[in-house]
């Protein structure tokens, strides 16, 4: 642990990430009691530019607080990204087994299945999928995982295959272990390390769609989302340039942040990799 | 390759290809019964108050009474016939509106397109031939930023500055508002509202070829045909051009392919912001006025248009790198 605690310290962009991602936790965690009462409550008159009125980041065109908004944002976009990789995961990882563990033809059908997720205009997917089940935080939650899963799917295929014919393997099955258990416990832990490198990733991505979907006006209509910031300044940004400018920072640093902290998690879990390559491919 | 497997190359990837839209249709069909609600009215794009003899006639029409093959049956046949049926609030064919749309949308993503090649290719070779100093640096810099922000927020920033701000470039639209201009003036016209759009949706793209190119330049320069070539004595702009770019190229002629799909969803939130007049802003009034025929149909004709790009730079692969096995 403390290695891979040095290795991960030796990249300096990771540590900022991890900083920025921990402030941006600490922003969620505390919103409620920062800006106690709802973020659709009207705080002073419309269109207050920002640090006058005691609006630090301004209010919008109904005289909410825009601070507000981005701290009660942060808790959304946090939790879809969150949950919704979380089920991407399961998705992913699950087909992936079952196809690099089994190989064959289970092999081959699940591979066609997850090229053929590959090929389709994935956020055209999404917004068809959260309009017809309706805009709520779990249509919005479904569509982001149904649409990301593949990659994860290819990487534990491909951890599969080459671990399943090990030594170890063998020697797991040679003793009678029974296959779900050879799966968990003995293969599943030995390919975590790409996965984990992989799920900071998609967090970084579901939460970039989530804006996108919110912005189309497709987030759920009860939740104040960054997006929704955004997608309602966007139409008075002549008027207000605070409203669009901000919520939109929030996305960049916490997108970035987890961004660099997925680069440093790749280089303190895969050493041999770090440093070979000549820079961030 | 040579030429001889081409045709049975190209019979195998079109034959791929066609599975994948068919199982697009299957997919749309899906979709529809998954809906809550009333199917017909799915179709018809209005939950609760649709005209009651409409929907009657999209029952018969769709056979929702009968078993659910047949109504599979019934609802390929109608796409692949290009029927992709009937808005209701539009009063229009869902084909007649999309097809209406698509040289606006063709425009954009092909300007988009070329834009992020080009630079980004470019900007990539320069960051390979110059490791580790500034200007390294500075393009590694840039690309990550691109990558962590989101594309309609870059969109509305682009307009803050050049439109609002600086007043150079228009911020909405296609052509100018009653300008009635023709001829080469017109052409202009359009061009000055390309820009803003095109350079919103090229410059993630321009960012993800950069790094590309930059990786795979520098793994072609290590290796021996290229030590071979500077030992020859070949001048070093032409290593660079003849030896290293070329090799470096084929990944990004793949990754052009993968990211095609993404170009198009990038494109709905792009005319969403520049109220461009394409498909993608289609999709977005359908969405406001939930009008899921014409979203399904957008579906649909993103998605070929994908399979065929893909087409495209399979082919286009197989034909520039010799040592592509055209099996599969």
């Amino acid at each position: 642990m403390s290695d891979f605690w040095r290795r991960f310290r030796r990249n300096r962009g990771a540590v900022v990430g991890l900083v920025i991602l921990l402030l941006v936790m600490l922003l969620a965690a505390l919103a409620p009691v920062i800006y106690p009462g709802s973020p659709w409550d009207m705080a002073t008159a419309p269109f207050v530019p920002p640090g006058e009125e005691g609006m630090l980041l301004g209010s919008d065109s109904l005289g909410r607080d825009v601070a507000a908004g981005i701290a009660h944002g942060a808790r959304i976009s946090l939790m879809v990204g969150a949950v919704s990789t979380v089920a991407a995961l399961l998705i992913g990882v699950t087909l992936g087994a079952f196809a690099g563990y089994l190989g064959g033809v289970a092999d081959d059908a699940v591979m066609r299945f997850t090229e053929f997720f590959q090929t389709i205009p994935s956020f055209v997917f999404a917004i068809l999928l959260v309009a017809i089940f309706t805009p709520t935080i779990s249509s919005v939650v479904f569509a982001i995982a149904v649409v990301s899963w593949p990659p994860v799917a290819r990487v534990v295929r491909a951890e599969f295959l080459s671990l399943r014919s090990r030594e170890f393997v063998q020697a797991a099955e040679v003793l009678g272990k029974s296959r779900i258990a050879i799966v968990l416990t003995d293969i599943l832990p030995n390919a975590l390390s790409p996965i984990v490198v992989l799920a900071s990733l998609m967090v970084a991505s579901a939460i970039l769609l989530e804006s996108a979907l919110s912005f189309l006006g497709l987030g759920d209509p009860n939740l104040m989302t960054w997006g929704f910031l955004i997608g309602s300044g966007r139409s008075v940004i002549r008027l207000a340039w605070w409203m669009s400018v901000f919520p939109g920072l929030a996305i960049f640093f916490t997108v970035l942040a987890l961004n660099l902290v997925g680069e440093g998690l790749s280089d303190a879990l895969n050493p041999r990799l770090a440093r070979t390559r000549g820079g961030p491919a | 390759m040579e030429l001889s497997k081409l045709p049975g190359f190209l019979l195998r990837r079109g034959v791929k290809a066609l599975v994948v839209i068919l199982a697009i249709v299957v997919c749309n069909f899906l979709l529809i019964h998954a809906a809550p609600g009333d199917p017909a009215s799915v179709i018809a794009g209005q939950s609760g108050a649709a005209d009651e003899r409409f929907l009657q006639q999209l029952r018969e029409q769709f056979g929702l009474d009968r078993p659910f093959h047949v109504q599979l049956w019934i609802y390929l046949k109608g796409v692949l016939t290009l029927d992709l049926g009937f808005s209701h609030r539009q009063q229009q064919p869902v084909w007649l509106l999309i097809s209406e749309r698509l040289p606006a949308t063709l425009l954009l993503t092909g300007a988009a397109f070329t834009f992020a090649v080009v630079a980004g290719v470019t900007l990539g070779t320069l960051a390979a031939r110059r490791v580790g100093t500034w200007a390294d640096s500075v393009i590694t810099v840039i690309a990550l930023t691109f990558y962590a922000t989101p594309l309609f927020w870059v969109g509305l920033m682009l307009v803050l500055f050049f439109s609002v701000w600086l007043e150079w470039l228009p911020s909405f639209g296609m052509a100018s508002v009653g300008a009635d201009l023709t001829g080469m003036a017109a052409v202009l016209d359009v061009g000055k509202h390309l820009i803003l759009p095109a350079a919103t949706l090229g410059l993630f793209y321009l960012a993800v070829y950069a790094r590309l190119t930059r990786a795979t330049m520098l793994e072609v320069a290590d290796q021996d045909f290229v030590k071979t070539a500077r030992a020859k004595g070949v001048p070093e702009g032409q290593v660079i051009r003849r030896h290293v770019l070329r090799n470096a190229l084929l990944p990004v002629i793949t990754f052009a392919g993968i990211q095609a799909g993404q170009l198009v969803g990038g494109s709905i939130l792009v005319e969403t912001v520049f109220a461009w007049p394409g498909i993608g802003r289609l999709a977005f009034d359908a969405l406001l006025a939930r009008d899921y025929a014409v979203l399904l149909g957008v579906f649909f004709c993103t998605s070929v248009m994908v399979v065929l790009f893909n087409l495209v730079t399979d082919l286009l692969y197989a034909v520039v790198d010799p040592r592509v096995e055209v099996e599969g």
